[in-house]
């Protein structure tokens, strides 16, 4: 649905920069106006590159960078707009807001810079500010701001200039835990608000799956993998991938320790939280076993094994409902229970093993 | 184990020793001061200051100081920023030569300036048959030589604040469409506004006090050449009284910027 040429506008980049002798970051990411693409990879993968390029902060070597028809980026034929002709608003890594600066002036900047007049800058800064909940906050620094506060005033810089390209460098990695799934909320109902293509960096999957229309594993300065979050969650293409993006991710509703996904009722260990969650559990964290497990976790029904891939030394596993989930289990262990797809197995889960984080205003999908 | 216990000092008490030798680095900047303070006529400082020579020569100063602080300021910074920011062979030649002015004896400095700039020199001759000018023994000869002593200060402290500062804030502000003159005014000098300050009153006070380089270069003319340190230099020999007058207005004058900019304005050094 997302992929194709960009006949609409959108953004298109096929770009590769060298940053040292042994590292070279490659990228091929089309986004069309309104969706959202997201980067996911460790730290050290080029993700920061890949912003500081498509922003016009680092000279590509070599590709084309396009957007809405206009070309960023074309060092074949000796085009490289500067940045600050490019029209992109940026979310940075740490905000960046600039400390000297009020919260206003701040995000009254981009249109000072623009040659608005002061007066106009103000009153468009306070409107965008009032927008995100800020208003009162005006005259504070960004030293006097919380985390979520501060993420949002980088938010209203980013968009008061009405730019033409989101870039949202790791949005939420300043946050923490509590404020970074309530932000992600915030977050999401303003990229949908914005209606040109957004580009979301970020290491954490969770992000990248409920924020973006499609995913691009990055490693090493390339991409491996891209697709929706559902095919990158199922069927992660490298090890690597796995690790980082294969967690099963299952929303709920809790009460008194228990999580009801609609399919099948979930023991976790926290008893406290309630009200609409998110559960991780890792593919490594799933037992297999050929009969039902006696007397051990309580979170143990049977299934059948929809799929078997090869993951190198791994061997993953699909389970058919009452849950999907992903479950990752060594080859000889493969061979000794012989499981293929439709044998009949049961699986099981300790309830330390399942991650829970609030979910603010009940997950759609 | 036990020894170290012994030693430990209770929690915001100073270990001895240190306090003793903290008093002794203070003695050596208060006995000087006390020993001026004593022997001044207080009587006699209304009738001695009124005087001409100590009028021209808190002018002179005054003017020559602060002259060399502004050419610091519209040189210095560029030449920081350059330093700071741009990759070119020998850059760490000309750092050092920027440097040179605070090691090298004043003295030693004056004799270079005059040998460069004087009526024979280097580029003084051609400079004085193009345009008449003669900087030695000219007021324009203090405020040259103070600024060769003075801004390496300005220089350094700059280059230092705009090494060390976060350069992805201009990344943004450029992103938003700051043009590099806007980056510049609006980011990266406020930014630094501290080192910059500091950096400017360390280059005011070493000229307000610079004596070497100045009666080399430009000479001991009252009303022309003759700065403050120089006319206490020439009052030492002949009357103490105003000499001892002279110092404490340098005292009085030096002492009032330090604590008036210190606590707003020195913590970035």
């Amino acid at each position: 649905m997302v992929e194709g040429t960009l006949s609409s506008g959108g953004l298109s980049v096929d770009l590769s920069v060298r940053r040292s002798d042994d590292f070279e970051l490659t990228l091929q990411v089309e986004i069309p106006t309104g969706a959202t693409v997201a980067l996911l990879g460790p730290n050290g993968a080029g993700k920061s590159s890949a912003v500081a390029a498509i922003a016009g902060l680092l000279p590509i070597d070599r590709g084309r960078v396009e957007l809405n028809g206009t070309v960023l980026d074309d060092p074949a034929a000796g085009v490289c707009l500067p940045a600050e002709e490019r029209n992109i608003g940026v979310v940075f890594q740490d905000y960046l807001l600039f400390p000297h600066m009020t919260v206003l002036d701040n995000v009254a900047f981009g249109l000072r810079s623009r040659r608005l007049s002061r007066d106009h800058a103000q009153a468009r800064a306070s409107e965008w500010l009032a927008r995100l909940g800020l208003d009162g906050l005006e005259r504070r620094r960004p030293g006097d701001l919380s985390g979520g506060q501060a993420q949002r005033v980088a938010l209203a810089r980013a968009l008061v200039t009405e730019p033409d390209l989101l870039l949202l460098d790791e949005p939420l990695a300043a946050l923490d835990v509590t404020t970074r799934s309530e932000m992600r909320h915030t977050l999401a109902g303003h990229l949908a608000a914005f209606t040109g293509p957004r580009l979301l960096i970020t290491h954490d999957p969770t992000e990248a799956f409920l924020l973006a229309d499609v995913v691009h594993v990055i490693e090493n300065g390339s991409v491996t993998q891209h697709g929706t979050a559902d095919e990158i969650r199922l069927r992660p293409r490298t090890s690597y991938a796995a690790d980082l993006a294969g967690s099963n991710l299952i929303g709920g509703t809790a009460t008194a320790g228990l999580v009801d996904t609609g399919t099948q009722t979930v023991q976790i260990a926290d008893v406290e939280v309630a009200g609409r969650v998110l559960l991780t559990i890792h593919p490594t964290a799933i037992a297999v076993h050929n009969a039902q497990p006696e007397g051990s976790p309580r979170n143990s029904w049977p299934t059948t094994v929809e799929s078997v891939e090869r993951l190198g030394p791994r061997v993953r596993l699909m389970t058919g409902p009452p849950l999907r989930l992903a479950v990752e289990l060594t080859q000889s262990a493969r061979d000794e229970m012989k499981l293929e797809p439709g044998t009949s197995v049961w699986v099981s889960v300790k309830a330390t093993e399942i991650g829970v984080q609030a979910d603010h205003q009940g997950q759609a999908g | 184990m036990s020894h170290l216990k012994k030693r430990r000092v209770a929690p915001g008490r100073p270990p001895p020793f240190l306090v003793v030798l903290a008093c002794l680095g203070l003695v050596v900047f208060v006995v000087p001061l006390a020993g001026l303070l004593a022997r001044v006529p207080w009587s006699q400082m209304p009738r001695i200051l009124a005087s001409d020579v100590v009028g021209d020569a808190l002018r002179l100063s005054l003017v020559a100081s602060l002259s060399a602080t502004a050419i610091a300021l519209v040189l210095g910074v560029p030449l920081a920023w350059v330093l700071a920011r741009v990759e070119f062979p020998g850059r760490s030649v000309v750092r050092g030569l920027i440097t040179l002015p605070l090691v090298l004896p004043p003295v030693v400095g004056g004799a270079a300036l005059l040998f460069a700039l004087g009526r024979r020199g280097l580029v003084g001759e051609p400079l004085g048959e193009l345009t008449g000018l003669l900087l030695p023994f000219s007021t324009w000869g203090v405020v040259v030589a103070t600024t060769f002593v003075a801004m390496p200060f300005l220089v350094i402290t700059v280059e230092g604040a705009l090494r060390n500062m976060d350069r992805r804030f201009e990344g943004a502000a450029e992103t938003l469409g700051a043009s590099r003159w806007t980056v510049m005014r609006r980011v990266t000098l406020p930014m630094i506004a501290p080192s910059l300050i500091a950096g400017l009153v360390l280059t005011w006070a070493r000229a307000f006090g610079e004596f070497g380089a100045t009666v080399t270069f430009a000479g001991n003319l009252q009303g022309r050449t003759q700065t403050l340190p120089l006319a206490v230099f020439v009052a030492l020999e002949s009357e103490r009284d105003t000499a001892v007058a002279i110092s404490l207005v340098m005292v009085v004058i030096s002492l009032a910027v330090l604590i008036a900019l210190r606590d707003r304005w020195w913590r970035a050094l």
